[in-house]
């Protein structure tokens, strides 16, 4: 099993491709980001992509919403999963940071993405 | 008509109806039902997580249902039911569909045995039959994923 964390994108329509995909361009840093859509999927072919996109590692999963199918179908999936952590409310900043913090408990680093993400929110 | 929407969605609980068609309803409650769910508080929590204080859940099975539709059509309050399945439907509706206003196709994706009638409506030939079975005991069955587009007939899904 490998030390790195993996992290999957689970979001509605377009967006998880579209998050990941500036995460690569910003960082350069590719493959540590999975995105899954909820698109043209009933929850349980959605539950089946995000078990799927975690291949049975260590992983945080991203969902946008704090509620709703994406945040339903990843609970419903992984709730007796160990190793697993989901965060909500998903935005670049948080994926910025834990690319480049890929290692370490999910725990530690679900908290962390979670300080990144809410850091990232403010009016300059 | 206090349950103005009816609708199948096999998300159940989720973005379109809540915000879309809860807040373009004024809906103060929400009926699932659900077998399943009914019988789940976990999953009663993870769907609660979705709805707003100001929107009450109502979690039951397809008999409860039946037993109770004539309190929630008393209730002033703006309603929506929901089930996942046509089948949930058809069942709750047998002998009532006199007194509902129509069925909305919600949301009902792919599975296997299932043909796309629309991008966000997959049936079976059996769920279309069970629909038009429906429609021709007095329902009227439309397809529609939010309130802001145009409802489409059942005609037009095959």
């Amino acid at each position: 099993m490998s030390d790195t964390l993996r992290g999957v994108v689970v979001c509605h329509g377009a967006l998880a491709g579209a998050l990941v995909d500036a995460v690569e361009r910003i960082t350069g840093l590719r493959g540590l980001l999975v995105p899954v859509s909820n698109a043209d999927c009933d929850r349980g072919g959605l539950e089946e992509r995000i078990s799927a996109a975690i291949g049975g590692q260590p992983a945080v999963v991203f969902v946008d919403m704090p509620s709703g199918s994406c945040l339903i179908a990843a609970l419903h999936r992984l709730r007796d999963e160990h190793g697993i952590r989901i965060v909500t409310g998903v935005n670049l900043a948080m994926l910025v940071d834990f690319v480049f913090h890929p290692g370490g408990l999910p725990g530690e680093a679900a908290d962390r993405a979670v300080s990144a993400g809410e850091r990232a929110i403010r009016i300059p | 008509m206090p349950i103005e929407l009816y609708r199948i969605d096999d998300r159940l609980i989720h973005g379109q109806v809540v915000l879309g068609w809860g807040r373009s309803l004024g809906a103060r409650f929400i009926v699932l039902v659900d077998d399943d769910v009914a019988v789940s508080g976990w999953e009663q929590d993870l769907y609660r997580m979705a709805l707003p204080p100001d929107i009450e859940p109502y979690f039951v099975g397809v008999a409860e249902a039946r037993a109770r539709l004539a309190d929630w059509a008393a209730d002033p309050r703006p309603g929506i039911l929901l089930t996942g399945r046509v089948e949930t439907m058809a069942a709750l509706l047998a002998g009532n569909g006199d007194s509902i206003p129509g069925v909305n196709l919600g949301g009902i994706h792919h599975r296997p045995g299932r043909i796309e009638r629309l991008p966000y409506v997959y049936l079976t030939d059996d769920e279309l039959r069970a629909l038009k079975a429906l429609r021709a005991g007095g329902v009227e069955v439309t397809a529609q994923d939010v309130p802001t587009t145009a409802p489409v007939t059942l005609d037009a899904l095959g």
